[in-house]
């Protein structure tokens, strides 16, 4: 992009003083805070006595601790399918409400609602209708004649926390892809009905390539936020004394820096969770330039 | 099958999704609402209208030693904090990094975007090291100090707006001899209205509904956030067995909002789409 407007005489000093809060943010902020990550992911230190050096010993507790392996495979479940989770309803939903019906501004208001609210706030009313004796969903589940299950137990805890954080998400990435669609140009599709094609064909081959860059943005997404998950667990799976029954990677940063102290270990899972993503991430480009479809 | 058939078919299979599929929606949310307006001995009772209808639950949350209202004063004004913090630094450097030819704008603006990439955790630990030793935990200076040294994700939304906004008014003006600065605060602050609203819209959101940071920063209540004290406040409700206060005061806590999306249900939406399509 060659067009720009030129700073003269003192407007250089203009346009970095309003780059200053941006460069502060940089530095400081980001730049800063990786290295001292990274630093103290070194150490052991409990913010009460001088830090020690601790070599790679908060590396290898990563895989060598059962607590700190448990979330870390917890998370990758959880990614696992949250992901195509949100993904393949949120497209299907949009897919539905791009056929031009009456009343979609008010579905749309629906299924955007729980994107707006405090997840803090609808896990409490989640609290109640996972509850074993006196939850809805049990009650529901002995009216059909079926035995009451225990949803928020360790066995089922992880894919019941998981469905709520896809119903959490489903509003935004709904958004997401109603754009993309509306974006695909009706040519396509009258041109295809002089074909002969049905709505199967159609789907296949004409919206689906072409709503791949945002299946591939709402993946990004997704699962940036996967990886992010926080607040529905803190909510639903805390234990006493403070514990989860599905601790993901978050969880356990939390837990191990603000409950037991241990601000090396945690900056050594905050550096795990940054290498993780990273590596996601730069697998989705790849996929991205093999698979997604710019007109 | 005609083809007007196979539409009506479509028609009824369409209908019949979107319709469970809101009630799965919304149905939490009715059900929030109801137990709020039951009296506690009805708390579990599966109907949908309350047995008794009483506001008792909304008048406790005065009255019960977690101080509510001091935690909505809390979150109202560190969210708004944050958002005017937002709005203005990333307008600043999104009106130079749209607008302004300068040496360095191409890596200044990669290096930001990377910083996306940085999970909220890398930067929690030792910005909480650091405001623990200046004394700040417990404050509400952690949460919405760093609001004001810009943002990847505002400042890019920023930047793709103004990048929208014709370049001839910019000349026209700088042909009046208008400033740098004149340019960015006449001209592109007022016509970059839609973005920043979507922008003030997404901040207040995210901070209003933010659990983990006052959670590290303001972890005792009641001098804490929404969030943290519903937290809290659960584990005593739990025990105490009184889930109707409980409902009454996440209903007041996600009342702002609502009311917020209702009215600027366009804002919300267009801005979601303006992050996500114009990459």
């Amino acid at each position: 992009m060659e067009y720009g407007l030129r700073p003269l005489g003192r407007e250089r000093f203009w346009l970095w003083a309003l780059l200053t809060p941006t460069l502060i943010g940089l530095i400081f902020g980001a730049l800063g805070s990786v290295v001292a990550t990274i630093l103290l992911s070194f150490t052991k230190w409990d913010l009460l006595t001088p830090p020690t050096w601790a070599g790679l010993v908060n590396y290898v507790d990563l895989f060598k601790d059962q607590k700190m392996l448990l979330s870390l495979t917890n998370t990758i479940k959880f990614t696992a399918m949250y992901v195509p989770g949100v993904v393949i309803v949120s497209l299907l939903i949009a897919v539905v409400m791009n056929r031009k019906m009456r009343g979609v501004g008010l579905f749309r208001t629906a299924y955007f609602l729980p994107a707006v609210t405090s997840a803090v706030a609808t896990a409490l009313v989640w609290n109640m209708i996972y509850g074993k004796d006196t939850g809805i969903l049990n009650f529901l589940l002995e009216r059909l004649g079926m035995q009451p299950v225990c949803w928020l137990c360790t066995e089922n805890a992880l894919y019941a926390v998981v469905l709520v954080n896809i119903w959490g998400a489903i509003g935004e990435g709904m958004i997401i892809f109603l754009a993309g669609l509306t974006a695909i140009p009706r040519e396509y599709y009258e041109a295809s009905e002089i074909d002969g094609a049905n709505g199967f064909h159609q789907f296949f081959r004409i919206t689906l390539p072409l709503v791949t860059p945002s299946i591939f943005f709402q993946t990004l997404i997704a699962t940036i936020n996967a990886f992010q998950a926080y607040d529905y667990i803190y909510m639903l799976t805390r234990r006493g004394q403070g514990d989860s029954s599905v601790p993901v990677v978050v969880f356990s940063i939390y837990r191990n820096a603000w409950n037991f102290f241990n601000y090396g270990g945690a900056s050594a899972q905050a550096i795990e969770l940054t290498v993780i993503v990273a590596a996601l991430m730069a697998f989705y480009f790849w996929l991205e330039r093999r698979f997604v479809v710019y007109e | 099958m005609t083809r007007q058939n196979q539409k009506l078919l479509l028609d009824i299979v369409s209908y019949t999704l979107l319709i469970l599929g809101a009630v799965l929606m919304v149905g939490p949310f009715l059900w929030m609402v109801s137990t709020s307006f039951k009296l506690p001995g009805d708390q579990f009772t599966k109907t949908l209208i309350p047995p008794t209808f009483t506001l008792q639950n909304f008048r406790e949350l005065f009255s019960v030693d977690l101080d509510f209202p001091l935690m909505f004063w809390n979150s109202a004004y560190i969210s708004t904090l944050i958002t005017v913090g937002q709005m203005l630094t990333c307008s600043m450097a999104a009106f130079c990094f749209a607008v302004v030819k300068f040496k360095g704008r191409e890596v200044l603006f990669t290096a930001l975007l990377l910083t996306m990439l940085i999970p909220p955790q890398v930067t929690l630990i030792p910005n909480f090291i650091i405001f623990k030793y200046l004394h700040l935990i417990g404050t509400s200076v952690p949460l919405w100090l760093p609001a004001f040294w810009g943002g990847a994700f505002g400042t890019f939304l920023l930047r793709q707006y103004f990048l929208t906004i014709p370049r001839d008014l910019v000349d026209a003006a700088r042909v009046d001899g208008a400033s740098l600065i004149q340019i960015f605060w006449k001209i592109y602050f007022p016509l970059g209205k839609p973005a920043l609203a979507a922008l003030a819209i997404f901040t207040f959101q995210g901070a209003w509904n933010d659990l983990l940071h006052p959670l590290v920063y303001m972890p005792s209540a009641p001098n804490t956030m929404l969030t943290v004290g519903l937290a809290f406040f659960q584990q005593q409700m739990t025990h105490g067995g009184k889930f109707t206060v409980l409902m009454a005061g996440a209903l007041v806590s996600i009342l702002p909002l609502l009311l917020v999306f209702f009215f600027a249900q366009k804002q919300f939406i267009e801005g979601i789409a303006l992050s996500g399509v114009k990459r």
